[in-house]
């Protein structure tokens, strides 16, 4: 089906009624790192599954139940739906990752949300050095009927976030969600850029900003694991949102990053219109891994 | 992650007998590590056991050379294996870009660069080799694309324009209408920008599919993100399988991914690597050096630790 893994096709090859010896369960590793978990987390899941079904037969069904089974174990205290119609106000939610993760594309998915739940917003333009990158979250904005605060390209755009809360105070809004700049974790100087908007927050209210959204890219492979430090280091990131989740790519990173941190994952972006965004679910992340269900979940 | 495969081979390489000859048990030992640290450089799984394959058979049996170590000898066949298997040391990176307007088409997933490397692209044809450049987007999909791709246009100097924007044209109106400006205008080069799609989008496909039958595209360049992981075996084969692409742009190089998924890409399609993008701003383009990618995939640390501890 359009939506089946690469690894629960190669599951379906490799276990058609086998018995699970040595030779089987490295293979099965082998299939579990071409989902992009890591040699590490594939070694131990499939030492896992050793332990309650070695030398026995087992169908590529049977596999693939337990697989989810164990990766859904990891993945379960990570599932965390966010509210950001809720709690203080005005709540300052700040975007970030690397270029081209789809930030801005996700700002416009949760803004239509938040509109259809009446909610009090504005965006803010935060990425002031791309291209064009003012003009389409504008057009997300127009979509959400949400208003959009910008500067023109090349602006600091830590001013302009502080701006933007000061303002979100005086109209007494509900949500401040910030779109920042794409910018890769080993830059120190545009990390430092981060940091600067994290600080000017916090002079406004010291508990701002109150979410800290990291948006990853489903493709990503093992660098992921160094995102999540980086980010989590300059700007205490709050939790995860995984976009491009209906293309080939599955994500098995994720199990990994769920493994080494305590991040809840809140979204999965499933696509490029408004309506493609979805809670994260533990259980269908894991069936949609191991290729058990034609269609995950909404 | 350096320092660590660093001290595995050294561990293993301490312990290596191979005198005379390099004995399977030695090589077998030293490439069990080359193939974590490939896996860890986002290698893809197939793509490793192939190439573990062939050094392995290069490598057993070889004479040691008596002043370096066989650890050192491995690593060196290793790093060999993987210039070759990138396109060799003096891989064909030049665009086939003769006969104006040569059309040049971008293609690949969403968000993986290519706007931004069609505005390097045409920048770099400009600059050097006097080329005048046209750019069109067929983005009709992503908010401000075509906006985007008009302000790097501006950005790359007054030899590169792009084609004016027609609200309401679908893709492949915009490109006939592009191949016409380009012929009338004079340029010698024809940039189609496309929209990012995945590569099971059976739609966006057929769509990037008949742009290409109507374009006949001089140049067909898959733009991949340097970040991927293993997917990147799956992506090569389904756009190579549709669309006549004749080469690979690798970007966000200058982050600090080991850049695997280029060998996985190349080694899928046997499309050569063109280009690397090493920056958001138009000038962070290095034609591709397959040595340089060899040494940065396997850790050139480690390479250069070893080679200076014998
Ligand atoms: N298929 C798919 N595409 C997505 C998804 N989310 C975002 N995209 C696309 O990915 C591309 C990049 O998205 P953006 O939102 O511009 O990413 P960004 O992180 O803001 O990028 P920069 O600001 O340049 O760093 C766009 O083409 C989006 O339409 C998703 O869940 N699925
Ligand atoms: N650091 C870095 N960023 C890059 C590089 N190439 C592109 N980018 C950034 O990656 C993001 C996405 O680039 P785009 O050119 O918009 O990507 P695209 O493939 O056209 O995206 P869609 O049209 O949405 O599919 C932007 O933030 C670019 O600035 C690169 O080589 N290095
Ligand atoms: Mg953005
Ligand atoms: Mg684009």
């Amino acid at each position: 089906s359009k939506s089946s893994s690469k690894l629960g096709a190669s599951l379906t090859g490799a276990f058609n009624k086998r018995k699970l010896d040595d030779d089987a369960l490295e293979e099965l590793e082998d299939l579990l790192i071409t989902s992009d978990m890591g040699a590490r987390v594939a070694a131990k899941i499939t030492s896992n599954l050793a332990k309650t079904r070695f030398d026995k037969d087992v169908t590529d069904q049977e596999i693939k139940e337990a697989l989810a089974e164990e990766i859904e174990a990891i993945m379960a205290p990570r599932e965390q739906v966010v509210d950001f119609s809720d709690g203080p106000t005005p709540r300052v939610v700040l975007f970030v990752g690397v270029n081209g993760s789809g930030k801005t594309t996700t700002i416009g998915k949760i803004a239509s949300k938040l509109k259809e739940q009446g909610a009090k917003a504005v965006l803010v333009a935060g990425d002031t050095f791309r291209a064009a990158a003012i003009e389409q979250l504008t057009v997300w904005g127009e979509r959400a009927g949400i208003p959009v605060m910008s500067k023109p390209t090349g602006a600091d755009a830590a001013g302009l976030v502080y701006e933007a809360i000061e303002k979100a105070k005086a109209d007494n809004l509900d949500l401040v969600l910030v779109d920042t700049a794409g910018r890769l974790q080993n830059k120190a100087e545009l990390m430092s850029e981060l940091a600067k908007i994290v600080r000017v927050a916090r002079k406004l209210d010291p508990e701002a900003p109150h979410d800290v959204i990291l948006v990853l890219d489903a493709t990503v492979g093992q660098n992921a694991l160094s995102q999540v430090e980086a980010f989590r280091h300059t700007a205490e990131v709050s939790g995860i949102v995984m976009t491009k989740l209906d293309g080939t790519a599955k994500g098995g990173v994720l199990v990994a990053i769920a493994e080494a941190h305590d991040l809840p994952i809140h979204f999965v972006g499933v696509g490029e219109k408004a309506e493609d965004l979805q809670p994260f679910s533990a259980a269908a992340f894991a069936k949609a891994l191991v290729g058990m269900d034609e269609k995950e979940p909404a | 992650m350096f320092d660590a495969l660093t001290d595995r081979l050294g561990g293993i390489f301490d312990g290596l007998t191979g005198r005379g000859a390099l004995s399977e048990k030695d090589v077998t030992a030293a490439l069990r590590e080359i193939r974590v640290a490939l896996l860890e450089a986002d290698v893809a799984l197939p793509v490793v056991k192939d190439f573990i394959s062939k050094v392995k058979e290069r490598a057993v049996g070889e004479e040691v050379i008596r002043s370096v170590k066989p650890g050192q000898q491995v690593i060196k066949i290793v790093h060999d294996g993987l210039v070759d298997m990138l396109g060799g040391p003096d891989a064909e990176t030049r665009l086939r870009v003769d006969n104006p307007p040569s059309v040049i088409m971008m293609a690949g997933l969403q968000g993986s660069g290519k706007t931004t490397t069609t505005g390097k692209i045409a920048k770099r044809l400009a600059d050097r080799d006097k080329k005048k450049v046209l750019l069109a987007s067929l983005d009709v999909r992503r908010p401000a694309a075509m906006e985007q791709l008009a302000i790097l246009a501006d950005q790359a100097g007054e030899n590169v324009k792009s084609l004016p924007i027609v609200e309401g044209q679908m893709p492949a109106e915009i490109t006939r209408r592009a191949l016409q400006a380009a012929k009338l205008g004079g340029y010698d080069i024809l940039f189609l920008d496309t929209a990012g799609r995945t590569s099971i989008d059976e739609q966006m496909m057929a769509e990037a599919s008949e742009i290409a039958k109507i374009a006949e595209p001089k140049e067909t360049l898959l733009v991949a993100d340097a970040l991927t992981g293993q997917d990147a075996v799956e992506t090569a084969r389904r756009f190579h399988e549709r669309l006549p692409l004749t080469g690979l742009v690798l970007t966000r190089m200058d982050g600090d991914s080991r850049g695997g998924a280029a060998l996985s890409m190349r080694a899928v399609t046997g499309l050569p690597i063109k280009f690397l993008g090493t920056g958001e701003k138009l000038d962070g383009l290095d034609a591709f050096d397959a040595k340089r990618l060899a040494g940065r995939i396997l850790g050139q640390g480690d390479i250069v630790s070893l080679v200076e501890k014998a």
